[in-house]
């Protein structure tokens, strides 16, 4: 029963850092026919923003709230990363719907690009700037109608960008000169140290847990349970749906395709910063985290079936509870005596590479039997 | 693509032509009768960059401490050295397209570089086959001894074998199970097959050994099987890579694996430089071996630390990778001098027997072109540096490990032509 409950615990365990990082994708990817070569490095700008929301929590006047800091950076880094995700689609991915394979190269230099940006400039007007760009883009929208059409447009937005700019450029020095870690750039890893709560283990049922893996199993159901509710439930949800379905006809109908896809990407690339901050408590954030994680996210969406949340979230855990499985050798405990032969396969694929090559072996003859996935669904990339 | 190339190509051959007639400028300028250029090749970019950019500032601090105090003594001349740093990229392929341009383009006498082994594996046929001579300052796995390398880090007898001793014999674990981790390279597994031969001698045993692939960071396997192997705690052998160390010493933190339940973590990669970058809380009470470590109460020790530190910022440390960076520079102009030239040849004969006070303490050149060291076991405490337990007397080098079962009972000597690469003991 406690081998059991280990087991289980671990397979959801990293099945769940596995779908939090997934779950972009598979609503970028699998809505939207996207494929988002730079949704790592979104990623990589959440656990970033974990990084600097942690030391300006360390400031004197932030000091008392120093424990929920990690509660705040979830929320801030879906925005971050959600701003920049926004940026990317009005910029670049708007102009090369149906070409998937330009796609995909330009999505790989902007992950490059996000790449060289953390390495080479101050965190400190990093910050600056992600905010003037929330609020470039954003200003403009929260006014009502009425004061922008009384106004020229085009004066309007230009004003709101120089105000933007310049909010940028402050928040940016004045976080430079106070918190002297953020004020040099470099290509060095940094740390995310959580805080003293979410350290150490609780104990359920007479098994010890790790309370940073409780939080990201919490941090993922969480995440799932709000994406499927907004899917489902809001009116946005359900153009988002329409659009899925059928581009033109929704269209036809009266749905700003347009607004859709802004808001499909922006959230698939928000809920990519709330998978850097869970993959920050576990390792080291650096410039490449996301491209640690780039291959497992692409290998769950297909195999759940593109298009579908249910498959992301089973094919996850499959594959979670399949690695501990196999790369733990936990057969042989579960079945002792098994013949020689056998045994001895199982030891050797019991070690964490040998586990690797195993399941990336069983979702390809996986996928010989079913190509489309464990839940295909008909949507645009049916359509083409 | 070609065009390109070949523009490129001019383009360097066209700054080269400007630092040479700069060189020679500088040369017969001041009191120098002439100068000498050596070669740097590190990594200056990529992912290796952080770690061999420390290398360079240290090599360099050498080369500008050794110009002050009067250059290079050769046939009664006094040489300025001055040096062309090349850029290696964390590429192997890149390392010997680079050496082969310092040695033929810039014709160097000597070039100091690498960090890891695979940059090594690339650059030694280059080397070899121009009969060129490369300097490398990296503690790594051994098993190989070339007559056109000068391996100034510790070999496994010089750092895991007396660490391994440590841990059974002397640690709070001592007497207890062994469990070896390791990124899935060259390094770590013949690291943990030399560590797994010696358990075995000493009578312990290993009960389980694990590889991360390289960029993994999914340690949660590997704890439930440590736990597993280790319920009542033990000695784990820690052979990881770089970021790969954050991810692991944070996890099994949270899973309880510290040493305040009885698990101690012997470390074979981790410096003054990583503990920073880990961070001391998760490392406070596992140990290290290295040959120098920054605590040491010597003045020599506290000399290159200050130096370092005024020369390159007062936040830098130094570590034993930039220490054996340092001697490298130091023995070679004694054996430059010593030989009265430039020329390979005489230089490397010149070399074996040379003795350097270094800040580890006295090390010398051995005729299997290694440093013999003296080993340092240390505790990591608060402050992010080493606690120093013990300290071996002087170790000889193994070029050839005599536990590892391919290499028993072989050894290396250059300086005898009959016995060379390796000879039967």
């Amino acid at each position: 029963m406690e081998l059991l409950l280990d087991s289980l615990f671990n397979g959801v365990a990293i099945g769940s850092v596995l779908l939090v990082a997934a779950l972009g994708l598979a609503i970028v990817f699998g809505l939207m026919g996207v494929i988002n070569l730079a949704h790592g490095e979104l990623m990589m700008l959440g656990a970033y923003t974990t990084y600097v929301t942690q030391l300006i929590f360390k400031l004197p006047i932030l000091k008392p709230f120093y424990n929920s800091y990690i509660i705040v950076s979830i929320f801030l880094a879906f925005i971050v990363s959600g701003v920049v995700g926004i940026l990317l689609e009005k910029t670049i991915i708007r102009k090369l719907y149906g070409s998937p394979l330009e796609t995909l190269l330009a999505t790989w230099g902007v992950s490059l690009i996000l790449q060289q940006f953390v390495r080479s400039v101050p965190l400190a007007y990093g910050t600056g700037l992600v905010i003037s760009l929330l609020i470039g883009l954003f200003l403009p929208t929260i006014f009502p109608s009425k004061i922008r059409e009384s106004i020229n447009y085009k004066y309007f937005k230009f004003s709101s960008w120089i105000f933007a700019a310049l909010t940028g450029v402050l928040t940016g020095s004045v976080i430079s000169s106070s918190v002297s870690k953020l004020s040099r750039a470099s290509a060095r890893n940094v740390d995310v140290t959580a805080p003293s709560w979410m350290r150490g283990q609780v104990e359920i049922i007479g098994t010890a847990f790790p309370k940073t893996r409780l939080m990201i199993i919490v941090i993922t159901i969480i995440s799932v349970i709000a994406i499927t509710l907004f899917l489902n439930q809001s009116a946005w949800g359900m153009r988002i749906r329409a659009v899925t379905q059928n581009r033109q006809m929704s269209d036809c109908l009266g749905i700003s395709t347009e607004k859709v896809d802004i808001i499909t990407f922006g959230i698939g690339s928000g809920l990519a910063g709330v998978a850097g901050v869970a993959v920050s408590l576990l390792g080291s954030v650096g410039p490449n985290v996301g491209g640690n994680y780039i291959v497992g996210c692409f290998m769950v969406v297909v195999l759940g079936g593109v298009g579908n949340l249910l498959g992301t979230v089973l094919a996850s855990f499959g594959i979670g509870i399949m690695t501990d499985l196999i790369g733990a050798g936990r057969l042989l405990s579960i079945w002792p005596d098994m013949p020689l032969p056998l045994s001895n396969t199982i030891n050797f694929f019991a070690t964490t590479s040998m586990a690797r090559v195993m399941i990336f072996a069983l979702i390809v003859i996986f996928l010989q039997f079913k190509p489309t996935g464990l839940f295909p669904q008909k949507g645009r990339m049916v359509e083409n | 693509m070609r065009i390109s190339r070949r523009i490129l190509a001019g383009l360097a051959t066209a700054s080269l032509a400007v630092t040479a007639t700069s060189c020679g400028g500088g040369g017969t300028s001041g009191n120098f009768d002439d100068t000498v250029t050596v070669g740097i090749l590190h990594s200056l970019s990529g992912t290796m960059a952080i770690s061999e950019s420390t290398l360079v500032d240290t090599e360099k601090m050498a080369i500008e401490e050794i110009n002050a105090a009067g250059g290079v003594n050769v046939g009664g001349k006094s040489y300025k050295i001055e040096y062309i740093v090349e850029d290696g990229a964390s590429d192997w392929p890149t390392f010997a397209e680079k050496s082969k341009k310092l040695i033929d383009q810039d014709g160097v006498p000597v070039v100091f570089g690498g960090w890891t082994s695979a940059s090594r594996k690339a650059m030694l046929p280059v080397y070899e086959s121009k009969d060129a001579f490369l300097y490398y300052p990296i503690q790594y796995e051994a098993q190989e001894c070339s007559n056109n390398i000068f391996y100034t880090g510790a070999t496994p007898n010089q750092q895991s074998e007396p660490a391994t001793d440590f841990m059974y014999k002397r640690s709070p674990a001592a007497g207890g199970d062994f469990f070896l981790v390791g990124s899935d390279y060259v390094f770590p597994r013949t690291s943990n097959t030399i560590t797994k031969a010696q358990v075995k001698q000493l009578g312990g045993k290993v009960v389980g050994e694990d590889y991360l692939p390289l960029g993994n960071t999914e340690v949660a396997p590997i704890i439930s099987k440590i736990k597993k192997a280790l319920p009542n705690g033990g000695i784990i052998i820690n052979t990881l890579n770089g970021d790969q160390n954050v991810a692991f010493f944070k996890q099994i933190q949270d899973a309880g694996i510290t040493p305040s339940s009885g698990y101690y973590v012997m470390n074979y990669s981790i410096a003054e430089e990583e503990i920073s970058t880990i961070g001391p809380e998760f490392l406070e009470g596992h140990y290290g071996a290295w040959n120098y470590m920054m605590s040491i109460d010597t003045p020599a020790s506290k000399k290159f630390a200050k130096s370092f530190k005024k020369r390159w910022g007062a936040d830098r440390v130094v570590a034993d990778p930039q220490e054996s960076a340092y001697n490298m520079v130091y023995l070679w102009k004694q054996a430059v001098e010593d030989a009265g030239t430039f020329d390979d040849n005489a230089v490397r004969e010149a070399l074996v027997g040379q003795k350097f006070d270094a800040p580890q303490g006295p090390v010398e050149v051995m005729p299997n072109h290694h440093l013999s060291q003296t080993v340092r076991i240390g505790e990591i405490n608060a402050e992010g540096g080493f606690t120093i337990l013990e300290e071996t007397g002087v170790v000889l080098p193994q070029a050839w490990n005599q536990k590892h079962p391919s290499s028993k009972g072989f050894a290396c000597d250059w300086t005898d032509p009959s016995k060379g690469e390796k000879y039967r003991l």
